[in-house]
């Protein structure tokens, strides 16, 4: 009886693993922005003024996606419509530098693969999450990575639970006060070699938390991230191209 | 106003001021006669603290009281309600304020200068032979937020749990009073990430009311659709959660790619599975063309279809049943004594929901029936979510084919109205989510109060862990699901 109704769950699942990562398009998500290099109204300065997060900066426009909590109030502030979202997701980076969009810029820089880090870690990757001021958007989104939509085990890259057993720390959230010890003995406790990814606007530059009360992101003065993955949150595509093209993995 | 959402507007000078002990006498004889204490919150007036309760009346009517309290305090009210334990740490920890013979007036969250003190939390001591303790955090072992657990044991048996939270604590409440308030959203959709779209209906519904923006029937639908959305998603999350707790991964597996399902849907109305950007003050970020529709439409029977015959695997097997029933009990008369709000209350007997009773906006449309289960255990909490889950679907079924379009601009916004309070209740998936605006003289914001269910639904946790054994402790706390960041703000 039992092992039918297990049966009419697995007929009713089907496949639901996304065969191909690297080129899945999310419909309609809220992705990677583009910026027309028309120009823009003279003494403009709408998408500066209505950002949340200080992400743009004007005359050319410039767009930091390790700020960008991809809200879309540039695009309404716009009278040119010189700001749009695209629906792709692969907005990784190894250099901090490259989160910024300029004009006319349809797609990121190529993530710079470490062929140090791809030969150690390019067949098995263990990684070990911390939040620290998360609102538990992005961990659900870094949990979906594991699931049966994404798969990421496919590609050895694996959640674990303790930071002894792990290969990178991923964190997320714009680092509490409260979190500062826990965070850096989990760093302290990884064996090396060792990295570290930031995940969203919060624990790439603070994002909307930046200059609140209860934040010290003073262990990322510390700790440089070799990853970083925009999003608010992230998505797991997201994720998951950040680390294939960091590794190298095809 | 937003007719679906509970508000209330009073003008501040209209809100009877008591003096302390009065305050206090009028608390307890409300609460004696039916009244359900929604919030009691706080704020320094030089040397004074302004205190405000609000209480939801048997009538459905929201009523506030305040109070002024002087430099020596005020005799605290938890030991006759023991509900407002949170509430009366919370405000001694924001104000500084005496609250005289307060039985348990430890830290909440560790605002402030207390941060600092964290690692010296002073914790439940229990002595004794054979008495041992467990410290679990505030990392956890899997991917999700901090938080503290110490468990004093007797052998196998958990005697008490105590909970230390405050590691999420960022600060939104100060930093919504910083920043433009009718910008607030984003800022608002991560005070829970989870939650976005009740905080941020809560957060909407109280600027609208307060510059008197009148809604669309449409606009309140799309609302409730996107509220209603998150609800499904995180139900089907926690029942993912609650299988992988139990070893029953199937359950885990299939719960899970059906939430895909779920948060997929809301990503094609407003371009985030989160619900990001879907309400913003004057109306919604959300738009449902035709071939939009047809997915919607796909998705939810999808849903309806598959769901039932998870549950009926999940919820049928015996080994399910003999891992939840009678386990993290919370009785009925511990859930009202604590104040419980939302799924847990409901798993307890309590029959609270925001959705109830609703004569008009989105849920008069087609009444989403109230879930309620005496049991307290997992397994009621469990069942709750499934029968939610249900209603949930069949109601949103309902909705979108009442209104099969949505794109509406804005609502202009006027300016703030000067010395107003704005109340807005919104059911989330967890429970009550409840946020206050108070305006001053120039109609900017005096005080903005955000409360997230989890706020009162942990010690529930606490208690309902006593005499059971720790390895029970993972799939308690899923069941109660409890937030950590919307508790520490």
């Amino acid at each position: 009886m039992s092992a039918l109704k297990s049966l009419r769950v697995l007929l009713s699942q089907g496949k639901q693993y996304i065969p191909d990562l690297t080129t899945a398009v999310p419909k309609g998500f809220r992705g990677l922005p583009v910026i027309d290099s028309e120009p823009c109204e003279p003494g403009c300065s709408g998408c500066v003024d209505a950002c949340p997060t200080a992400a743009i900066t004007s005359a050319p426009v410039r767009l930091d996606l390790g700020r960008c909590v991809f809200c879309s109030a540039c695009v309404e502030a716009c009278p040119r419509g010189k700001i749009r979202f695209t629906s792709e997701p692969k907005m990784g980076a190894t250099l901090r530098s490259d989160l910024v969009i300029g004009e006319g810029q349809e797609q990121m820089m190529q993530l710079r693969a470490s062929a140090g880090f791809a030969k150690l870690f390019g067949r098995s990757l263990k990684l070990r999450q911390v939040s620290a001021g998360g609102c538990n958007a992005c961990e659900l989104e870094l949990a979906a990575i594991a699931n049966v939509n994404f798969d990421a085990q496919r590609f050895g890259i694996e959640w674990v639970a303790s930071p002894r057993h792990a290969d990178a720390l991923v964190l997320t959230g714009p680092l509490t006060r409260t979190m500062k010890d826990a965070v850096t003995m989990a760093w302290e406790a990884m064996p090396e070699p060792r990295f570290l990814v930031a995940v969203g606007a919060c624990a790439i530059s603070g994002g909307l938390y930046e200059h609140a009360a209860g934040v010290d992101r003073a262990f990322l003065s510390s700790v440089g991230p070799a990853l970083f993955v925009p999003g608010c949150p992230a998505h797991p595509l997201t994720m998951i191209n950040a680390i294939l093209g960091f590794l190298g993995i095809r | 106003m937003s007719a679906s959402a509970l508000i209330s507007t009073v003008d501040v000078a209209s809100v009877s001021l008591l003096e302390p002990p009065e305050w206090r006498a009028d608390t307890l004889r409300r609460h004696a006669e039916g009244s359900r204490i929604l919030t009691l919150f706080g704020r320094r007036l030089s040397d004074r603290v302004l205190v405000t309760t609000a209480f939801r009346k048997p009538t459905g009517a929201i009523e506030l009281t305040r109070a002024l309290i002087g430099p020596d305090g005020f005799r605290a009210l938890t030991p006759e309600l023991p509900e407002l334990h949170c509430f009366e740490r919370e405000l001694h920890e924001q104000t500084g304020v005496r609250v005289e013979g307060h039985p348990w007036l430890k830290p909440l969250r560790y605002e402030g200068q207390a941060q600092a003190a964290m690692n010296a939390y002073p914790f439940y001591a229990l002595t004794g032979k054979e008495v041992h303790e467990v410290q679990v955090g505030p990392i956890h072992a899997g991917v999700i937020e901090p938080g503290a657990f110490r468990f004093m044991c007797h052998g196998e048996q958990v005697q008490h749990l105590e909970i230390q939270l405050g590691y999420q604590h960022r600060g939104v409440e100060r930093m919504l009073l910083e920043r433009a308030p009718l910008r607030l959203a984003p800022l608002v959709e991560t005070v829970a990430g989870d939650t976005s779209v009740a905080h941020a209906w809560a957060y909407c519904a109280a600027i609208e009311a307060l510059t008197g923006c009148a809604l669309e029937m449409e606009t309140e639908v799309a609302r409730a659709v996107a509220l209603e959305l998150e609800r499904v998603a995180m139900h089907l999350a926690g029942l993912s959660g609650i299988a992988a707790d139990i070893g029953f991964l199937q359950g885990a597996t299939s719960y899970g790619r059906l939430r895909t399902s779920a948060i997929n849907t809301t990503l094609r109305l407003c371009g985030s599975r989160f619900g990001r950007g879907a309400l913003r003050p004057g109306g919604i970020g959300m738009k449902l063309p035709p071939e939009v529709l047809d997915e919607v439409e796909q998705a939810l029977q999808l849903l309806r279809r598959d769901v039932p015959i998870v549950n009926e695997c999940f919820l049928g097997a015996e080994t399910v049943r003999q891992r939840l029933r009678g386990i993290g009990v919370l009785s009925p008369a511990s859930a009202r004594a604590l104040g419980v709000v939302g799924v847990v209350a409901r798993a307890s007997g309590l029959a609270i929901d925001a959705r109830a009773q609703m004569t008009e906006g989105a849920y008069a449309l087609a009444p989403i029936e109230l879930q309620r289960f005496e049991e307290g255990d997992c397994w009621a909490r469990m069942r709750v979510r499934v029968a939610e889950l249900d209603a949930s679907l069949g109601w949103l079924e309902q909705a979108v084919r009442a209104f099969p379009s949505w794109q509406r601009p804005l609502e202009p916004i006027g300016a703030l109205p000067s010395r107003q309070i704005a109340l807005a209740v919104v059911e989330g998936w967890r429970g009550e989510v409840v946020h206050c605006l108070e305006t001053d003289d120039a109609g900017r914001l005096a005080h903005y109060k955000v409360q997230d269910p989890s706020l009162r639904n942990w010690m529930g946790l606490a208690i309902a862990m006593r005499q059971n054994e720790i390895s029970d402790f993972p799939v308690c706390n899923k069941s109660f699901d409890s937030s950590y960041c919307g508790h520490d703000l």
